[in-house]
């Protein structure tokens, strides 16, 4: 046989293509078929659409880095479930666009956060969070309760969000899918949101996550 | 799993396997035209380039590997064949708590065939802590209180659930009550403080008064009367006009600020004549309560912690305010 591995070693685009190719395949085996597979597509029974002021906090979520050092993805680990609750799966993460699973706990995991904590507590350890713990390392995010919404692209957020989700969306009796939201919530999103703070739109989003899966 | 994406798996995993045995197999040949040892020919900044084959011990392992594979596979699966375990990390494809229930016992069998990491962990920790939880529910609060081993288990899950309020030491903050004083807003007994933590305490809160008081003058003189009901100095005046007004205050505070718990109406409203103050006593916290009103919530635990860990955490906090 002759040397023909020689081809590949003194050939860098060839090598590329080969490593390319080798590396891919765990890809196309671990990641492709998920996109196919309706139980992942599939949202749980009490999925919820985020009102659009609940929608506006989560756009302050993602523009704080929240997500940089909170999960929001319960493992199936009881140390994890004892502490957060059930674990998470993938019914309750279909409307997500981006997903915020994050993949660093600074801070607790917030996939249940919704309901743990008073709207009074998020106001007093999100102005300063040693206030309330004296422990923590988190930032204070004290500008939230004097910028307000202006409500101006929340409809078209909305009317996004259905596009995005058209696949994916509860569907009625007759197997017809539901769109997340009506026309006359997007409508009424800019009024739904205009003049509150970026506090409460936080807060409003904080106080929702994790109520899906019941 | 659809077929094409099963073949699809199969495929690409067996295919690779065999790819890279015969890769291994390939690379483990002498087709370089030179004895084993000797020069390849090719020498740069004084270093020669031999034709020495692949390490004895690396291609054995790179060998083993591929073997190592083929067992994982058989135990494990793949594509929609669950292996020889039947093994899954958790249950997925649920869409409520009644079918995460269901599978969970379902599984749980040992004839199930299939064998849940999740599900066995947990099943294993019940088998252990279940019993003692449940002796921990059949005996009294008050008895829990004096057992330290209980006591124990109650501070760990209080501050892991009940610090980031109420402080790791319980003694609370502004807006969040002091549990370790004998100041209670809806009783300090097991029973009233085990309803708190299992269903919240979700007050309709206290309004607004500026208005009603007829603006910032009759909130002043209302915020003189409520301080000098501790027993700390005011402007007498200013105390005496706050007192004709507080007969509006009385519905919820009691005619003498006593609070309701004492009047044994259920919403919370403190006692203004202890000098306990849950959003501070300065005048000017006092001022703000009246103008603006205060709205505290606890949150309902039940469905979180369940019976069981808020009867001990109750425990806990009953045992605070006990000496």
């Amino acid at each position: 046989m002759k040397n023909s591995h020689e081809k590949v070693e003194k050939n860098v685009g060839l090598f590329f293509l080969f490593t390319v190719f080798a590396i891919s395949i765990g890809g196309l085996v671990e990641i492709t078929p998920l996109f196919f597979q309706k139980e992942l597509a599939t949202p749980v029974d009490n999925l919820k659409p985020y009102t659009a002021l609940q929608m506006e906090g989560r756009d302050i979520y993602i523009r704080e880095g929240c997500s940089n050092c909170h999960s929001q993805m319960i493992r199936p680990f009881r140390a994890e479930t004892e502490r957060y609750g059930h674990y998470s799966v993938a019914g309750e993460h279909v409307w997500e666009h981006p997903f915020l699973w994050g993949s660093k706990r600074t801070g607790p995991d917030l996939a249940r956060v919704g309901g743990r904590y008073s709207d009074d507590w998020h106001i007093a350890h999100l102005t300063d969070p040693r206030s309330v713990v004296p422990e923590s390392n988190m930032p204070a995010y004290n500008w939230l309760n004097t910028n307000t919404l202006d409500g101006e692209i929340t409809g078209k957020k909305l009317a996004t969000f259905n596009f995005l989700t058209r696949n994916r969306s509860h569907k009625d009796e007759n197997g017809k899918a539901i769109p997340l939201y009506t026309q006359a919530e997007i409508d009424g999103a800019k009024d739904a949101v205009k003049g509150k703070t970026e506090m409460s739109a936080l807060i409003a989003y904080l106080q929702s996550l994790g109520h899906a899966l019941k | 799993m659809s077929n094409f994406w099963n073949i699809w798996v199969w495929v690409l995993t067996l295919g690779s396997l065999v790819g890279c045995f015969l890769l291994l197999r390939m690379c483990l040949k002498n087709f370089a035209g030179v004895e084993e040892g000797e020069s390849m020919g090719h020498t740069f900044d004084g270093i020669e380039e031999l034709n020495n084959p692949l390490p004895k011990w690396w291609s054995t392992f790179f060998l083993v590997t591929i073997v190592w594979a083929f067992g994982y596979i058989a135990l494990y699966g793949l594509g929609s064949w669950t292996g020889a375990l039947g093994w899954k990390s958790s249950n997925q494809g649920i869409l409520n708590l009644a079918e995460s229930k269901a599978k969970t016992l379902e599984y749980l069998e040992k004839d199930s065939g299939v064998l849940v990491q999740y599900d066995r962990e947990v099943a294993a920790a019940d088998a252990k802590f279940g019993p003692i939880f449940e002796a921990y529910a059949a005996r009294s609060i008050e008895d829990l209180a004096t057992d330290e081993e209980a006591l124990k288990v109650g501070q760990r899950l209080f501050i892991q659930n009940c610090s980031q309020c109420h402080g790791s030491d319980a003694h609370g903050t502004t807006g969040f009550p002091n549990l370790a004083d004998k100041d209670w807003l809806y009783g300090g007994s097991p029973e009233a403080i085990k309803a708190t933590i299992m269903n919240g305490r979700i007050a309709s809160g206290m309004m607004a008064w500026e208005g009603a008081l007829g603006g910032d003058q009759g909130v002043k003189e209302v915020a003189a009367y409520v301080i000098s009901l501790s027993g700390r100095s005011v402007d007498p005046d200013l105390a005496k006009a706050g007192k004709g007004k507080f007969a509006l205050c009385a519905g919820c505070h009691g005619s003498e600020g006593q609070g309701s718990l004492a009047l044994g109406l259920p919403m919370g409203a403190p006692n203004l004549t202890d000098n306990i103050w849950l959003y501070g006593g300065s005048k000017r916290a006092i001022e703000e309560s009246i103008r603006n009103g205060r709205a505290g919530v606890m949150p309902p635990w039940k469905d979180i912690l369940g019976e069981e860990k808020v009867h001990l955490i109750s425990s806990y906090v009953y045992s605070l305010s006990q000496d």
